[in-house]
This record gives structure tokens, C-alpha cells and sequence, in this order.
């Protein structure tokens, strides 16, 4: 006696993104904590010092949020005008912010008001930094010029008057405190030494520069401008690495994973995307709601948090994976396991005769039911609610192999308005959908034969045939335009494919081309 | 053409064995089925046959148990004679002549030496008519008695076995026919009939499909076409009878049997349910559901433990009190078409097509019996008439037999046609093959051609799909994707056409380095490397039906047949046709072991057969009408042990072994008569212990019984000096009586089992030899594996000096052992291996 044969459920291909461990490991944060800013978030700095807490540069001020507070934990207000490029010292306790009014303030951590003013720039300062040794700070700014300034005294040191355009970004060096690099939107990455008068390298991004990043080796830069994002090797003096270009409006700010491994660029184009750092290609991709202006992540990629230009700041924080572990562990620990369990482990002796317990086959209500050659229950169970709306693969599975049966007409007869409903529903949801067309227009032609007669009868009824009506007609236009489009293509393939003279035999008619096209249309490939 | 006497045509195998009802013996050991001329003893408990009861010359139509010695069983047949046998040792005891061809026949305990025959009645009119006979069987001891006492009982019967049936242990007979039962009680002499209107709308639903009666009471229960159980009392009255009806089958009921005391009623039918009704009780039903295919036949052993049905896929179940199936009998499965064709099975050597719906079977030809069905469809089969089923419409096996690709397709309506190309890899650890791909819509319309590429280093990941869309499409194994849980998987590849023509057939030549597609009437040759077009070879007119590369010495030459009747050869070489001929050639075939070619010509009614190679112009073979009607269904067998033939004729059957089947769908084959005179010579020497499985092990044992026997008889005086071999005895005792896990590892038995096969010459040489045996296990238990080789071959070495040494053995002795040493010993390589 065979078992029963369960209805076989179709597995489609998952169209999208195939899941690799990226995927895994980006997908593995909570949905984002959304905070209102004042303004467009220009800046995004996490301080070095645990608690990692992060400064956010929005319009006149510079809130510094904790790792996990929705509210400012702290902030800095005494601006005359829009801040920029709120930084952190590496001990944590300094913060640097330039300002449009052309001035740069110092601040303390916990205090309020500026420790130190360093003035001396004519126009808007857009890049502040602390160098690797503390006690100076390197500035940019829009008269084109960047200086090196001594905290202590408030003097500045050394002013750089080589870019053309205006400064907007730049980095300083952790290992080595004279060494800083600025990107300026006069398309050149410039590399300074501070001991020397000069820039050392100058880099051509060839396009205005938005960002640019350092390795933590600094071996290697990463600068980013209009549609670009290049990598330089540094050693080499400056060689081009490579050139990325995977987003469609201009790149505005870099970020680093921890590890070194995942570089990521957000752009206007509300992307942040992800790279491998050892091949540079895409593994991973962001979307967010408007054009992202800062991107910061936590140290141990703990939170990626992004700012964009409608004054969102976006804070995605890492799922606890513990908090994962214990609801499974609780399930695991339910009484009625230990009811379940009692017995089994106990090891038969050498002379005792096992006897195996059936196995009882699972079958799925709709396959129960189908089994029993109940063909309307078997097709109102996988129309349930959750089924019909989650796996319209199995809905779609029992309808065909009702059509198989022979007995889709009589399973589909005999329903009341809102089962009729509920099925026409179903129809508009899914009839369109190229995976589930071919079954579904058997269906739909049987349900309008049914139920010709009662057209008219019921409004809800009447609206969705309407709809139904409207949609496949839609889709008609719709596959029309695509066989135009198909039509084109075979054209220029085949004007553009070489003609070449195929040697035949001698008897019989000239023979003519060959006729070998590329698969156009890949099958439905399904893997079992 | 000169008729080669000595190449014979013959039948082979797979003769059904559910065409009659099967009988279980008394004890519930055997059961007995009639199989094409024969009939089969099968052990119920090992399912294998035991006996094959061969004697009759027509189609054998009827076994019953001798009512009054319950070891003997009489067989009926077309050929007009009933024989009683023994089927214990399979021994024909009595022929009986009747003189009239025997459609079915009853007994009964009360009439004893009494058969009744159904025979068709002597008329003039062309719609034939049957009688049933009373035959008294002449009670002589005669090999061969002819009976001539014969009287008329009833007349205008079914000659369905069915149909007829005796009532409480033979008092009265009931037989049905079309919308009459009539029933005929023996002490009266005097029948009554029963007639039931046509009343059902739909006309003819009424009409009888069969009878059983209760053992004990007074009752007939009858089935009807429209699925209803009848169930008639106080039929010994004209007009007073009474009759209440059971209704669960849907269609026709086929069968109904009670159970031997009567307390239940089986009735099965095309749903494949067994349903078991209670007596009395007829609300209360028990079923049994999904047996595979309808149900034909259900018999009950005699003490009522042992169910049996015969399904329509040539099938008998057995089963446990209607609760459980216990063992599976199953013949080769005949469908209606075999629309995948015959092919062999690179691994197991089995012969692979159609059977169930859904399914393909692979046959053993060896040993004749059904090894597995490989599930295809992998859907629940509804048994409804009229219901488009999916069906397995395209196989094809790789060279080394570790990629099976299938085609299935369903015709719904008019225009849909649902698709599936499945891949199958096989999986060593299960032995069958495991679902790796399913593609379901690969092309728009119907395929017609598959074929896998086959490369040399047997690294096979190409197939090609020919389809009446006019593509044809390559598959290629992928690479496992970047995810670590899936294993490999098949893609499309490229996809190729050609103006628009609907592509025919395919092939691969030998090497896998060429692709010949047949556009209609242009053959198109690509590199399957590039798929690039190489070049177009034609023959108009008549579109090309089929396509074959020749092999090894022959394998620049490529034949097609076009449907002009034209059997082409072209030259790969030089891109010209070689030679044509003018032949309807139905069936082309290449075989794999040699440069010949095969071709099945239908010529009037009939086909030839021409076996040639592509190089020579004169055909190695020609048999004139092999078989009438067309053959397009034909393999070659690779042959397991090689011919030696010398005669030029028979040549090409050396190595392999052509199959094909007619259009009746009989298995037919080829063989010489050397061949055959070396089967029955073996089949003579197999004489079976009863109920137990032939199997390498038996084999082996008995052979060496059979050589202690012989021992015995020719020198017994050495017997009786011997002391009986007591080592030997003990160690075949040991491996087949202690339970396989408490036995020591096989490296350390199979020293001793091998020695203890051999014959030994002397005491003292026996002492020796088994002391050192001793030593030698010893040591191995300590050795690894390697070493394992050469303690085999020790044993055979022992072997040879005992023979050169031992003047002593007679001839037959010398020959008994050179055979056992013959025997294939491959499978204890595999004990020892594994």
C-alpha cells in the first residue's frame, strides 16, 4: 500500500538578491530609530572612548546622542550659524566644529561653552580635525585655504593656500602627526606633510571631492566625488587602485566596517551600498527614505547611522543575538518536552526486541482533505487567510492539482458571496503574476462560467469583476509593449551578429545562415 | 536473403501474470498464478518464483487446487487439455485431453473427479458463444488419458472466470451474463434466472461484471458495472427472491471473493481500494486504499490469513488480513504505449521503459524480474477513466549511467500542454535515482529528441532537447552555486535553431565532439564546445526521422532515414553522402559495443531486420519478418559474459543482445542456438530446494551438497576413511546459523569459507593445510587491508596444487569443481571491501 503523494508545491525561483553571509550580516539590524534633526545632518562622528557616544552636526547645533538614547544626551548651541564637521579628539574629551560665520570652536565634552576660537579663515569652514598627536587642529575651508592650528595657544601654525576650489573634506593621520590629507572640489586629493611647505601628493579624483578616507593601515585612501569612489594606493605614491562606480548622483560620504574588511559609501541617491574590500564588489545595499548627506558606523558595526538631507537621522542598532538564543531556549524548556521526551532515552538491552513505531505521515491540511476527495474544503483551507496571502504558491499548487483531478469546476461551484469574494480577491492579487498565470486563467474562465448567472446580484461581486476586468486588460497592453519591445531586440541582434557563409554539402538547395541566438528568455529553473 | 537456421526469434520474458486468478495453497506458502504457457509457483513469504510448470502449448487459462489432494493443481489451457501437477517438486503427474479449447474451468469438493469447462459453443453464427461442460476425469493411471465423458450444464456464459461461481460447496452454480443470473442447483437439476432491467438512464449499467457465493448461506453476491454489489437471497424461488445492494465503488466492481468462513465480502475495482464489507453488517466497511493500479482478481487462501489481488500493472499483492501488504509480486509492467523508449540502464544492465503511469521500470532481462519503479511524476494517481494523466514521454541515461534525464507531459484540453523535464543523479548511498532538477516548462511545445552528451572521461554535463517549437536547447550542470547547500543544478545553455524548422532527432557522435541535429530534411552539425554551426548535410525529399553516428571504426559516417524511405550515410570527413538506400526504415540503431547498426524496415505488413555496418556495403545479418506489424521500439543489450561464436551470421550477437518490442507489446529478442541449448543445459542442473531463494549464496551451497553427494556415491570407501570434514561443515554452519552481528569480521570467515569449498585430497594434506589456515587468519586479523589481497589468492593457489596433485578426481568431479571455481565470487570482493 503506497502512502499518500502530497500535492507538490511548485519552489519558484526567489527573484532579488541571492543571500550570501553579507546579506546575513547587514540584514542582522533592528528597524531604525528615526530622530527629527533641526536640519540637513551634514556630520557624523562616533567618539573613540566607550561609550562610543556620537556627534551629530544638523543645521546650528551639535547633539551627541548615546549609544542607546533617543534624546541628546548633550548639546552644543552657541553657534552664529550652520555648524559643520562636529569631531571628536581621540581621547574623546575635545570637540572640534567649523562654522559658516568662518570661525572654529573648540569645545569640552562636558562643558558648554567654547573653550578655544581659532579665527582667521574669510569664509566657511567645512573640515576640522585633530591631528594624531592632540594638540593641534587641521582646518579647510571655503577661501580655499587649510591650516594647522595649536590648541594650547590658539595660534595658527601654517597656512596651505594649494587648492583651487574650496576644501570640503579631509582626513588627518593616525599614526603620524604631521601627515593630514584634504579633498577639495577643485577635483585634487591633496596629501601634506606638516614639516615640509608643500602638499607631498597630489591625487586627481576628477570630480569635485566629497569625502575621503583613510585605512586604518593608511596605506590606502578612498576618496569619493560625483559619481566615483576611488581608491589609492598611497605607497605607491598615489597610483589609482580602482574606480567604483555603483551609484547614480554624487557619493557624499565613506565609512570603514570595523574589521577593514566592508567599505561603505552613501549617496544622494538614498543608497548606502556595501563593499568587499578585497575584490570591490557590491555585497550589500541600504535603501533609505531621502538623499543621505553622513554615514557613521559604531565601533564593532554595533549601529549604522545615517543623515539625510530632509533632517532624519536614521540609527540602526545590531540585533542582539543572545536576546535570539533565550526565546529559543525558553521554547526548548516547555514541560511538555519533558513529558515527550520521557522514555526515549532509554537504551535497550542486548536481548530486547525493538519494535519501531509506525511513522505516521504529516500531511497538510489540504492535503488531508484532498485525500479524502473533499475538493471544496480542500480549496477553502488553502485559501486561508495566511496561505492566501503569504504562500499563494500553495494556493496556486491545490488549484492546479484540482485542475489536474478534473474536479476544479466543482470545487470552485457553490460559493456564497464572500467566499466568491474571497476567491476573486485571490485572482486580482495574483492572476497578473507570470509564475501563477497559466493555472490561474483556467480558474478564472471556470469562475466566470459558473457564475455568469449572478452577475449583477451582488455590488461587491460586480467591483471585482470589474477590477479583474481592468487588470487583464492592463496586462494585455502591457505584454503588447513588451513583444514591441522583444521585436526591436531580435533586430538589432540580428543586424549586429556577423553573417558567415556555412559550408554545405553539395546536394540539395543552397543552405542559409546560422541561426544560433543567445538565450533570450532563461526557463523557470527550479531546484529540488 | 538465406534464413539463418540457427538465429531464432524468441519470446522473452515478462508474460502476464495477471491474467488469471492466482491460487494460494493450503499452507499458505506458495501461491500459484498462470503465466503465458506456464505456471508460476512464487513463494509467498520471498516473493521469488520457485517453480515454473511448463508443459502446456497454448495461453494457460485456468489454476485450481485439486479439491480432493490439496498438493496437486490442475492447470487449464487453450491448447485443450487440463494437467494435474505436483507443484511441490514441479512434477507433471497427469495430462487430461479434452479436445476443445478451455476459456476457464471450476471444481468443486462434492464433484469429485468432476472439472466444469467453459468452451465456446459450436455455431454457425460469427458472435461466439460458450458453453459450461461437466468433464469426468477418467480415473486411470496413465501419463496421457483423453476424457470423453462430456455433459452440457449451462450454456450462453461468460467465459470471465468470474462469471461463474460455486454456491455453498458446490450444491448449485451461479453464473451471470450481460443482465441474466442464473443460477443451477445440481440435486434439482433445475435452473433459475433472474433478469434486471436496463433501467439506469444511461443503459447498460445494470449489466453483471461478476459472481461470488457465500460459503455457507443461502447468498450470491454479484457486481455491476455501475460500481453496485447485489446481494440476492432465496434465489431457489421463481418469484420470492430478494435482493439488497451495496454501493461504495465508483465504477465497475471487478472482483468479489468472501472469505472462507464467510464472514466478509471482498470487491475491488478500477479504484485500487480493497474494500472488506461484513457480512450482515454491510454498513461497516473496511478499505485499503492505494494499491497501485485496479484491481482485477482478489483470491483469499484457503484458512482465510492471506489476501491476494492482481492489479492491471501486471502486480499481485499479498496481504495480511486486509491490513497490511506483505509482499509485492511484480511482473513486467505492460502500458498501453511505451512512449519513452526501451533503453538499457548503463549500471544495473536492466532494461528501462514505461510502466505504471508515472513511472518507469527497470527490468532485469538476466534473471526476468521487475527491480524497481522509479517514480517520475511523484503525484498521487487518481484511478478515474477519462483523466489526462501526466505521462513519462522522453528518457535518457549518460554513458556511465549517473544522470537520468525524463520528459513528462500532460495534454489538458486543447491547447495546454504542461511540460517537465526532471534530472536525476544517482546517489550512490540509496542505490536509485534522486530527484537533482526539475524544469518545468523547457520548451513551448512538445520534445522530440533527448540525448546526453557522452564524453570519453565519462564526465557527462550536457544534454541536448530537441522541440516542436523549433529550439533546441543544451542544459549544462552548473557549478554549485555560492551558497554552500545546494548541490549542483542544470541550466539552459544555449539555445539553437534553424530557419525556423522544427527540429526531428538528435545525437552525439561517440566521442561527444559533434551535435547532428535533423532540421526537417537538412542535418545540421554543431560543435557542442563553441556551438558553432559546422555544417548542413540534406537528402530531400523527406524529412529525417532518425539520426545515428557510427562507432569506433566507423565512426566518421553518420546515417539518417528519411520518410521517403531512404536509409542515408553520409561521410563526416568529406561532407558528402556516402551511399543511400531505399529502405522504410522504422527503427535505427546503433550498438554501443560495436560498429554495427540495426535497422527494423517495415516491408507489407511485416518488418525485417538488417544488421550492417556503415563501412560495408553487404549487411552482416538479414531476418525477414521478425515479427508483423512495425517495430519502433528497439534496444541493444550489452551481454554480460561474451559469445564465442564463429559463424560469420551470428557475429554480431556476440557482445550484445537485441531486444524490441511488437506492436502487441511483447519483448522479443534474438538468440542462437548454442546460447539457447547453454540455458537449458543450466536450467537442468538447478534443481531448487522448495521455498528457498535462489541467490549466489544457495547457489554456492547447494553445488557443494550436490558435490558432497557425489562423493558419496563414486568412492565411498574414501568416505568412510574420511572423517567427515568436520572443520568444514562447521564453518558453513557458523556463517549461516549464528546472527551476522556476533559473527568475527569477514576477513577472518572468508579464508575458512573459501577453503572449506575446496576438495581435499588427503588427511594428512588436509591437517597441514588447516593448520597453516589457522596461522594464516591469525595473522590477518593483525594485517591491514592491503594484505587482504593477497590472502584471497592464496586459497586459489591451494586450489591448483590440490588439483595437479590429486590423479585421484574423476571427470566429473574435475569439470563440478572447475565450475564452482567458475562461479562469480565478485560479490565476496564486495563483503570483503566493504
Amino acid at each position: 500500500m503506497a502512502s499518500f503523494k502530497p500535492t507538490k508545491i511548485q519552489v519558484y525561483p526567489k527573484l532579488g538578491e541571492k543571500v550570501t553571509q553579507d546579506t546575513l550580516y547587514w540584514k542582522n539590524y533592528k528597524a531604525p530609530v528615526q530622530i527629527k534633526e533641526f536640519g540637513a545632518v551634514t556630520s557624523i562622528d562616533f567618539s573613540p572612548v566607550t561609550p562610543h557616544n556620537f556627534a551629530v552636526t544638523a543645521f546650528t547645533r551639535i547633539h551627541i546622542y548615546g549609544p542607546f538614547s533617543q534624546e541628546p544626551v548633550k548639546s552644543f548651541t552657541r553657534f552664529k550659524d550652520t555648524a559643520y564637521c562636529g569631531r571628536f579628539r581621540s581621547d574623546g574629551q575635545l570637540l572640534v566644529a567649523g562654522c559658516e560665520d568662518s570661525v572654529v570652536r573648540l569645545f569640552d565634552v562636558s562643558g558648554k561653552v567654547a573653550l578655544r576660537l581659532f579665527k582667521g579663515h574669510t569664509k566657511a569652514v567645512h573640515l576640522t580635525d585633530f591631528t594624531s598627536d592632540r594638540y593641534q587642529i587641521l582646518t579647510g575651508s571655503d577661501d580655499y585655504t587649510c591650516r594647522l592650528w595649536d590648541i594650547p595657544n590658539a595660534t595658527e601654525l601654517t597656512t596651505y593656500r594649494e587648492h583651487t576650489d574650496y576644501i570640503r573634506c579631509g582626513v588627518t593621520s593616525k599614526l603620524n602627526r604631521d601627515l593630514f590629507i584634504t579633498g577639495s572640489y577643485d577635483h585634487t586629493v591633496k596629501l601634506f606633510d606638516a614639516r615640509v611647505e608643500k602638499s607631498v601628493i597630489t591625487m586627481d579624483h576628477g570630480q569635485p571631492v566629497e569625502s575621503v578616507l583613510l585605512y586604518p593601515s593608511e596605506g590606502l585612501l578612498v576618496s569619493a566625488g560625483g559619481r566615483h569612489v576611488k581608491v589609492w594606493d598611497l605607497l605607491k605614491g598615489g597610483q589609482p587602485l580602482v574606480s567604483l562606480k555603483n551609484h547614480h548622483k554624487t557619493v557624499t560620504s565613506l565609512a570603514l566596517s570595523s574589521n577593514g574588511q566592508r567599505l561603505l559609501s552613501a549617496s544622494l541617491d538614498r543608497h548606502v551600498k556595501v563593499y568587499s574590500t578585497t575584490n570591490y564588489k557590491v555585497v550589500h545595499n541600504f535603501d533609505y527614505a531621502a538623499s543621505i548627506l553622513s554615514l557613521a558606523l559604531a565601533p564593532d558595526d554595533e549601529s549604522i547611522v545615517v543623515g539625510m538631507t530632509n533632517s532624519i537621522l536614521s540609527i540602526k542598532h545590531r540585533k542582539n543575538q543572545e536576546d535570539s538564543k533565550e526565546i529559543a531556549g525558553q521554547q526548548r524548556r516547555r514541560p511538555s518536552y519533558r513529558v515527550f521526551v520521557k522514555g526515549k532515552n532509554y537504551v535497550p538491552k542486548q536481548d530486547d526486541y525493538l519494535v519501531s513505531k509506525p511513522v505516521k505521515q504529516h500531511l497538510a491540511k489540504y492535503d488531508k482533505q484532498l485525500r479524502r476527495f473533499n475538493v471544496s474544503k480542500a480549496l477553502d483551507t488553502a485559501l486561508e487567510t495566511w496561505i492566501r496571502f503569504r504562500k499563494p504558491e500553495i494556493t496556486v499548487a491545490v488549484i492546479k492539482e484540482l485542475d489536474r483531478r478534473g474536479t476544479l469546476q466543482n470545487a470552485l461551484a457553490g460559493r456564497n458571496e464572500q467566499g466568491l469574494s474571497q476567491l476573486l480577491n485571490f485572482l486580482i492579487r495574483n492572476l497578473v503574476d507570470a509564475r501563477f498565470t497559466p493555472v490561474l486563467v483556467t480558474a478564472a474562465e471556470m469562475i466566470l462560467d459558473i457564475y455568469q448567472s449572478v452577475i449583477g446580484q451582488s455590488p461587491v461581486v460586480d467591483r471585482q469583476l470589474l477590477r479583474l476586468q481592468d487588470l487583464v486588460e492592463k496586462e494585455i497592453d502591457y505584454q503588447k509593449d513588451l513583444l514591441e519591445v522583444l521585436g526591436m531586440l531580435d533586430t538589432m541582434f540580428a543586424s549586429s551578429l556577423p553573417r558567415k557563409e556555412v559550408p554545405c554539402s553539395g546536394i540539395g538547395k543552397s543552405n542559409g545562415l546560422t541561426q544560433g541566438e543567445p538565450s533570450t528568455s532563461k526557463p523557470q529553473l527550479q531546484v529540488t | 536473403m538465406v534464413e539463418h537456421g540457427d538465429i531464432r526469434v524468441v519470446h522473452r520474458g515478462g508474460s502476464k501474470i495477471n491474467f488469471r486468478d492466482p491460487v494460494i495453497t493450503h499452507d499458505s506458502r506458495f501461491l500459484l498464478c498462470a503465466s503465458g504457457e506456464a505456471v508460476k509457483v512464487f513463494s509467498t513469504s520471498t516473493e521469488e518464483c520457485i517453480h515454473e510448470l511448463r508443459g502446456h502449448t497454448g495461453l494457460v487459462t485456468g489454476v485450481l487446487l485439486r479439491p480432493s489432494n490439496h498438493l496437486q493443481v490442475y492447470s487449464s489451457s487453450l491448447d485443450g487439455t487440463v494437467r494435474l501437477w505436483d507443484f511441490t517438486d514441479g512434477i507433471l503427474i497427469k495430462t487430461c485431453v479434452i479436445g476443445y479449447p478451455i476459456y476457464s474451468f471450476y471444481a468443486s469438493a462434492k464433484h469429485e473427479n468432476v472439472i466444469f469447462i467453459v468452451t465456446s459453443m459450436p455455431s454457425e453464427k460469427r458472435a461466439e458463444r460458450f458453453q459450461l461442460v461437466a468433464v469426468h476425469l477418467p480415473q486411470s493411471g496413465d501419463q496421457l488419458v483423453e476424457a470423453r465423458e462430456l455433459s452440457a450444464v449451462l450454456s450462453g456464459v461468460n467465459p470471465n472466470p468470474g462469471a461463474i461461481a460455486f454456491g455453498r460447496g458446490g450444491e448449485f452454480i451461479a453464473s451471470v451474463n450481460d443482465l441474466q443470473l442464473e443460477v443451477y442447483f445440481f440435486k434439482k437439476q433445475k435452473s433459475y434466472r433472474f433478469f434486471l432491467k436496463e433501467d439506469n438512464k444511461k443503459g447498460g449499467w445494470n449489466t453483471f461484471t461478476c459472481v461470488a457465493c457465500h460459503p455457507k448461506d443461502d447468498c450470491i453476491a454479484t457486481g455491476h458495472e455501475d460500481g453496485k454489489i447485489r446481494l440476492w437471497r432465496n434465489f431457489n424461488h421463481k418469484k420470492e427472491y430478494t435482493y439488497s445492494t451495496l454501493h461504495w465503488h465508483h465504477s465497475a466492481v471487478s472482483s468479489l471473493c468472501f472469505t472462507p468462513e464467510g464472514t466478509n465480502l471482498l470487491s475491488g475495482g478500477v479504484e485500487s481500494v480493497l474494500v472488506q464489507w461484513r457480512y450482515n453488517q454491510e454498513s461497516e466497511r473496511d478499505f485499503l486504499p492505494r494499491l497501485g493500479a485496479a484491481i482485477t482478481h482478489i483470491t483469499v487462501s484457503p484458512d482465510g490469513s492471506l489476501f491476494c489481488t492482481s492489479h492491471s500493472d501486471n502486480k499481485i499483492t499479498i496481504i495480511q488480513s486486509c491490513v497490511k501488504v506483505s509482499a509485492v509480486i511484480q511482473g513486467l509492467v505492460k502500458g498501453d504505449s511505451i512512449r519513452a523508449d526501451l533503453m538499457m540502464d548503463p549500471r544495473s544492465k536492466a532494461l528501462v521503459l514505461n510502466g505504471k503511469p508515472g513511472h518507469l521500470q527497470f527490468y532485469s532481462l538476466q534473471r526476468d524480474k521487475l527491480l524497481y519503479n522509479l517514480d517520475i511524476v511523484q503525484q498521487e494517481y487518481i484511478h478515474e477513466s477519462g483523466l489526462q494523466q501526466f505521462e513519462v514521454v522522453k528518457a535518457a541515461f549518460d554513458a556511465s549511467g549517473s544522470w537520468l534525464a525524463t520528459v513528462e507531459e500532460r495534454h489538458q484540453k486543447a491547447a495546454e500542454l504542461e511540460l517537465n523535464l526532471k534530472l536525476w543523479a544517482f546517489d550512490e548511498q540509496t542505490q536509485s535515482f534522486v530527484l537533482n532538477t526539475t524544469i518545468s516548462a523547457p520548451h513551448d511545445a512538445q520534445i522530440t529528441a533527448m540525448s546526453f552528451r557522452q564524453t570519453a572521461d565519462s564526465q557527462t554535463t550536457l544534454l541536448v532537447s530537441t522541440s516542436k517549437d523549433g529550439h533546441f536547447k543544451a542544459w549544462q550542470l552548473a557549478a554549485p552555486a555560492h551558497t554552500e547547500d545546494e548541490g549542483p543544478s542544470w541550466l539552459c545553455d544555449f539555445v539553437g535553431a534553424y530557419h525556423g524548422l522544427v527540429p526531428e532527432c538528435c545525437s552525439f557522435s561517440a566521442d561527444g565532439s559533434l551535435l547532428a541535429v535533423a532540421f526537417q530534411e537538412v542535418v545540421t552539425v554543431w560543435s557542442p564546445a563553441t556551438w558553432e554551426l559546422l555544417t548542413t548535410l540534406s537528402q530531400p525529399p523527406g524529412a529525417v526521422s532518425d539520426l545515428c553516428f557510427g562507432r569506433l571504426s566507423c565512426s566518421k559516417y553518420l546515417l539518417g532515414t528519411t520518410a521517403s524511405n531512404l536509409l542515408c550515410c553520409w561521410n563526416l570527413l568529406t561532407c558528402s553522402l556516402e551511399w543511400s538506400t531505399s529502405m522504410d526504415v522504422r527503427r535505427l540503431l546503433v550498438d554501443p559495443l560495436s560498429e554495427n547498426m540495426a535497422a527494423f524496415c517495415y516491408q507489407s505488413g511485416s518488418t525485417d531486420l538488417f544488421v550492417f555496418k556503415p563501412s560495408e556495403p553487404r549487411p552482416l545479418f538479414s531476418h525477414k519478418a521478425v515479427c508483423s506489424g512495425k517495430v519502433t521500439q528497439a534496444v541493444f543489450a550489452p551481454r554480460e559474459e561474451m559469445l564465442e561464436s564463429c559463424e560469420e551470421s551470428s557475429q554480431w550477437l556476440n557482445r550484445s543482445q537485441l531486444y524490441f518490442l511488437t506492436q502487441q507489446m511483447d519483448l522479443m529478442t534474438f538468440t542462437t542456438k548454442a546460447e539457447e541449448d547453454r540455458v537449458l543445459a543450466s536450467s537442468k542442473q538447478l534443481v531448487i530446494d522448495d521455498s528457498v531463494a535462489m541467490t549466489p549464496f544457495y547457489l554456492l551451497l547447494g553445488k557443494h551438497r550436490q558435490q558432497q553427494q557425489e562423493h558419496r556415491d563414486s568412492d565411498s570407501s574414501l568416505w568412510a576413511e574420511r572423517t567427515a570434514l568436520p572443520q568444514t561443515s562447521a564453518s558453513i554452519k557458523e556463517l549461516l546459523q549464528t546472527p551476522a552481528h556476533v559473527l568475527p569480521s569477514t576477513s577472518y570467515l572468508c579464508s575458512m569459507f573459501v577453503q572449506s569449498l575446496l576438495i581435499s585430497v588427503s588427511d594428512a594434506r588436509e591437517e597441514k593445510a588447516h593448520a597453516e589456515e589457522e596461522m594464516e587468519s591469525e595473522k590477518e586479523e593483525e594485517d591491514s587491508e592491503e594484505e587482504m589481497e593477497s590472502s584471497r589468492s592464496k586459497p586459489e593457489l591451494v586450489a591448483a596444487a590440490t588439483e595437479s596433485d590429486a590423479p585421484a578426481l574423476t571427470k566429473a568431479q574435475a569439470r563440478e569443481l572447475r565450475r564452482v571455481r567458475k562461479l562469480d565470487h565478485s560479490w565476496l570482493a564486495g563483503l570483503l571491501d566493504s
